[in-house]
Formats: structure tokens, C-alpha cells, sequence
């Protein structure tokens, strides 16, 4: 099978998730006896080439041009089907980034073709691929196959696969190819503006040795103060997942998942966090996770060192006085 | 300004989920459904625009008999009419064949702005937006969290990752998929409720729309996902769990 495993980057810097992407190409094509190559794609970008060749690949897709400077949907999905003609990939392996997911379900239909989105893992057997991704927030799995011709497509979720298992290059260094590209302005209906951060950060998370966080299970903005307690007592800070925020209920600086921070706490403490995929791969880091939910089928127990099911208004407050008695 | 906002019915956020035999689906009945919460974030917006751009909203669902209440929903809120895709075996589509489905049954519409949410919480492939892009070729953004109309069309603010934003443009019309959080949507008023129930829903069959349901993929089962981790779960009084949590964080974790 040959794979091509698309890359990402930004001003010249790397989405880290591309690797992790190549590593699972370069898994796939060793169980399938087929080759990878690799695909950066912008302008000035031949350090980036450069860099992607160190890896065991056949050979290094250059996809540059000026209008490709700065994303849009429309020059990459262009710029991207004329890689693929030249190449003739059997399988196209994307980074499950925010801007894949903005411009790799376009370029898939424009061939006709579909596109298994946000893979966790996959397995070959019996000379089939099957990728599996999750459903229902993380609450089901899915084993899911391609139908009909290559071109086949899929997108492989940040942190399902090791970045440091990507195979550096045995003797050297493989080749770089220039793929021509035409692109003309007029094809790009996106006017890219500047980028920016929302104002200073006030609180840094990723400094916190410990994090008290809250979910929809806290249910009213009055009981954030039960989760500031513990976390005061733990010499924590609070943060929270994504609906607390979006409801006000916490500054959106306090919140953990992939539109937030990714944290790596010594102790992440998640109470009433269902967990889904959005909140857990910006907390799986945390060298020791705890979990309260009165759901015993929540996906944050599948990350979870210890579990307690129950009513967090019953538990939290006995953590409390737990900690105060040992004061 | 014409509006378009296709809305999902999904499992409620806190229904329990039963695997039917033979793993194809889950176990429908005697569960509750409400709208997908991305979408219901893209419906007020949509009502927002035409308050303050006036026009009309249209809100599309597909989906089995049961999609008509997340449609009386949409109504009761301020949408001015409604178009009901009908498929009872909706869930059986893969993403390029429900985008198909719904490009034929809105082309002949000329929506100045479609919107929809940026995924759903059920099926979660977070396709439909940038597939319609495609289909009926149009410019799109993803991952909106606020909206702004200019002379030539709109100006968006796009979520990046890890706090990032950034400012795009684009000319109508366009498709853009909404982010939860860009709003806080309304509830249905007693008034809305009442008035909705004068509005038009107009029901397409979704085989009688003539696409290609031919799938490009196929779930062969969805079951419960495999522990990757050992967990230890504490039980008793709340007293005795708290004392025990606290034991193990401290002497056997060692991180407190």
C-alpha cells in the first residue's frame, strides 16, 4: 500500500500531530509491505523538506507556492489533488488538526471519495484496514472500513499515536520532490486576516501542579466555589471543560481540551467531566487522574487512575473535610 | 438575508446508550433526543443575523419521523419555516452521502448564508459543512465563533488551536460551521410555541431527492470502547471515600 502522510505547519513551525501522523503511516505500510512518502505543503519551505526527509520515507512531497503562503481552504484542497495526481497514493493519512478538519472533507469530495475522520487507533486483519474512531462523544467505538477504489482517506486524532516512534532515515536522507502546482488568485474565495490571542492569559495552567476541574456536572455557576475550596486545600488551581466556559461560569483561560490549554498536572481531579475526546486530549498528560461522575459508563474512566462514582455534592464536600482534619 | 441552519436530532447529552444486536446502531427507543448543541448554537445565530439584517430562517432537518420535534423546536424559537429530510434509516448514511442529500434538497433555494454546527454529538465525523462547501461550490470557515457582515459579505472569527483565533473574510453566499459558546441561545417563548405550530414544515422524502447514497465507508459494529487504563474505583460512604482517595493521592500516587 502507499501511503502519503500529509504534514501541517505554520510561519515555518510544525503542528506537532504530523508526526505522530507519519509514525502511524510508516506502522501501516510496514504490516501492509507498502512505502510512505511525506507532504509539506506552503511557501518557503525547503528547511521544512529538509527536516521531513531525516525520516524513513521514499521520497518528500515539496508542495510550495506563493499563494500557499498563508492557509485557505481552497489553494490547499487545489494545491493537494494536483499532489495527488502525481503521487498516486493508495491511502492519504492527515493530522486530525483544526484545519484538516477545515479543508480535508472538501478535497475528499472533490474526488468522490469519503474521508474516516478523527481515527484513534486501527488494525490489519486478514488483508483489510479497519480504523477505529469514537462515537457518541467518546462513549462508543467504531470499527470502520473503507468501500470501493483508492484513494482512500482518513485523519488521525492528536496523541492516538507516538510521535517518537517516527523512524529516522537508515542511510541518510530521502529524496525531495518539487510537485508543480498552478494555482491563480482568483481560485481563493477565503480573505486570510491576522491571527491573535484573546487578552493576556491570566491564569497559566500549564504551571499548576495540581487541577481541580469542573464539567456539566457541577450544574449552577454557585457550586464552582465547592471545586475552588478543594482546590485551594490541594494547593491546586480550578479549571474546567469546555460548556462551563462557553456558559460564562469560568473565564475561558480555565479551560482544558483542544480549543483550550493542554495541561500535564501531577494530579487532575475531574469532577463531573464526562470526558469527552475534545476535553481528554488536553489532560491524558497528568501523571495521575481522578475522577468523580455519577456516570459509571463516563469515557473520563477510561483515562482515569482512580474512579468514583457518585454524587460529586455528597463526595466533594467529605474531600474537603478530609483535607481540613490533616491541616 | 437568507438563512439557512441545518440542525441534528441527537441522543440527549444524559441518555443511556444500549448497543442493538449486531452492533450496527443503538438502541433508539425509550431514550430522549434534542438538537445537536453545536447546532442549536448555529440556529440562534441564525436568528440573531436576521434580527439584526432581517430576512428569513430556514431550518432543515434530516432524520426519522422523530427529527419533526427538534423542527417544531427550531420553529418555536424564531425560525420561519422548515424542511424535514425524511429517512428512516438516516443513520445508516456516511457523510458524503447525508451532505449529498442535503445539497439536492436546498440548491434550488439560493440561501444567501448557510449554517450548521461544527459537529454532532452522535456520529461526531464533523464533515457536513465543508462537504456542502464542495458540493455546491461555495467558500467556507469552520469553527466560527463570531460573524460580522460587511459590505461584500462576512467577516469571521475562526477558532484555532490552543487559543488561537483568527480573522477571515469571505463573500456570500457562504457556509460556515458554528462553534458551541459563540452565544447563548434563546428558549422557546409560550409565544414561539404557539406560533410555530401556524409554520410551514415541508417534508422531502430523502430517496425521492435522486443522489447517490453509495457509501465510501462502512461501520462494520460500534461497541464500548476497551479500558486503556487500569482504574482503581473507590467505593462506600462518601466519607470512607473521601478518607481512602485521599490515602492513595497521598502515599500510593504520592501527589499530594
Amino acid at each position: 500500500m502507499k501511503i502519503l502522510s500529509i504534514t501541517e505547519q505554520r510561519d515555518a513551525k510544525w503542528n506537532k500531530v504530523s508526526f505522530e501522523t507519519l509514525a502511524a503511516a510508516q506502522q501501516i505500510a510496514q504490516q501492509t509491505s507498502g512505502s510512505v512518502s511525506a507532504a509539506v505543503i506552503g511557501k518557503n519551505i525547503s528547511a521544512l523538506a529538509d527536516e521531513l526527509a531525516a525520516h524513513q520515507l521514499d521520497e518528500v512531497l515539496r508542495i510550495e507556492h506563493d499563494l500557499l503562503e498563508k492557509y485557505t481552504p481552497d489553494a490547499v484542497t487545489i494545491a493537494l489533488r494536483q499532489a495527488i495526481d502525481f503521487a498516486k497514493p493508495d491511502l492519504i493519512l492527515f493530522p486530525h488538526t483544526y484545519q484538516v478538519r477545515d479543508y480535508a472533507p472538501k478535497l475528499a469530495a472533490s474526488m468522490g471519495k469519503g474521508m474516516i475522520g478523527d481515527c484513534v487507533a486501527y488494525r490489519y486483519e486478514n488483508n483489510k484496514l479497519i480504523f477505529v474512531r469514537q462515537m457518541f462523544q467518546g462513549r462508543t467505538a467504531a470499527d470502520v472500513v473503507f468501500t470501493g477504489d483508492a484513494p482512500w482517506i482518513a485523519s488521525l486524532q492528536a496523541g492516538a499515536f507516538r510521535a517518537d516512534l517516527a523512524a529516522k532515515h537508515a542511510s541518510g536522507k530521502a529524496p525531495v520532490k518539487s510537485v508543480p502546482v498552478e494555482l491563480k488568485p482568483d481560485q481563493i474565495r477565503t480573505k486570510p486576516l491576522e491571527l491573535f490571542r484573546e487578552a493576556k492569559q491570566a491564569v497559566d495552567l500549564t504551571q499548576a501542579p495540581i487541577l481541580v476541574s469542573v464539567g456539566r456536572g457541577i450544574k449552577a455557576p454557585e457550586n464552582i466555589a465547592l471545586a475552588e475550596k478543594l482546590a485551594k486545600l490541594m494547593g491546586g488551581e480550578v479549571s474546567a471543560s469546555r460548556p462551563i466556559c462557553d456558559e460564562g461560569w469560568l473565564p475561558m483561560d480555565r479551560q482544558i481540551g483542544s480549543s483550550g490549554q493542554t495541561v500535564a498536572p501531577k494530579l487532575y481531579l475531574a469532577l463531573g467531566i464526562s470526558g469527552a475526546i475534545q476535553h481528554v486530549v488536553g489532560m491524558k498528560a497528568a501523571r495521575t487522574i481522578a475522577a468523580i461522575n455519577k456516570d459509571a459508563n463516563a469515557p473520563i474512566f477510561e483515562v482515569a487512575d482512580y474512579g468514583v462514582v457518585g454524587d460529586l455534592f455528597e463526595i466533594v464536600p467529605a474531600l474537603i473535610e478530609e483535607l481540613e482534619k490533616h491541616q | 438575508m437568507k438563512i439557512a441552519v441545518f440542525v441534528k436530532q441527537v441522543p440527549a447529552k444524559d441518555a443511556p446508550l444500549t448497543i442493538v444486536e449486531g452492533n450496527a446502531w443503538i438502541r433508539e427507543t425509550d431514550i430522549g433526543f434534542e438538537i445537536n448543541e453545536p447546532d442549536s448554537y448555529a440556529l440562534e445565530e441564525a436568528l440573531r443575523l436576521k434580527e439584526k439584517h432581517n430576512g428569513e430562517v430556514v431550518a432543515i432537518s434530516m432524520g426519522p419521523d422523530r427529527a419533526k420535534q427538534a423542527i417544531k423546536e427550531a420553529l418555536a424559537k424564531g425560525a420561519d419555516r422548515a424542511i424535514h429530510i425524511s429517512d428512516p434509516e438516516f443513520y445508516k448514511l456516511d457523510p458524503l452521502a447525508s451532505a449529498r442529500s442535503l445539497a439536492a434538497a436546498i440548491k434550488s433555494e439560493n440561501f444567501d448564508l448557510i449554517l450548521t454546527g461544527l459537529q454532532s454529538d452522535d456520529q461526531g465525523f464533523g464533515q457536513t459543512g465543508v462537504l456542502l462547501a464542495e458540493l455546491l461550490d461555495l467558500p467556507h470557515a469552520t469553527i466560527i465563533m463570531a460573524i460580522e457582515a460587511t459590505p461584500s459579505g462576512v467577516k469571521l472569527k475562526r477558532e484555532l488551536e490552543a487559543g488561537w483565533f483568527q480573522w477571515v473574510e469571505l463573500p456570500l453566499p457562504a457556509i460556515l460551521t458554528i462553534q458551541s459558546g459563540i452565544n447563548k441561545p434563546r428558549y422557546a417563548t409560550l409565544k414561539g410555541i404557539m406560533a410555530a405550530k401556524k409554520k410551514e414544515i415541508a417534508t422531502v422524502d430523502r430517496k425521492s431527492l435522486g443522489v447517490s447514497d453509495a457509501p465510501t465507508q462502512h461501520i462494520e459494529r460500534i461497541y464500548v470502547p476497551q479500558k486503556t487504563k487500569k482504574t482503581e474505583f473507590i467505593t462506600g460512604q462518601p466519607k470512607e471515600i473521601a478518607a481512602k482517595l485521599i490515602e492513595k493521592l497521598k502515599h500510593e500516587a504520592r501527589v499530594l
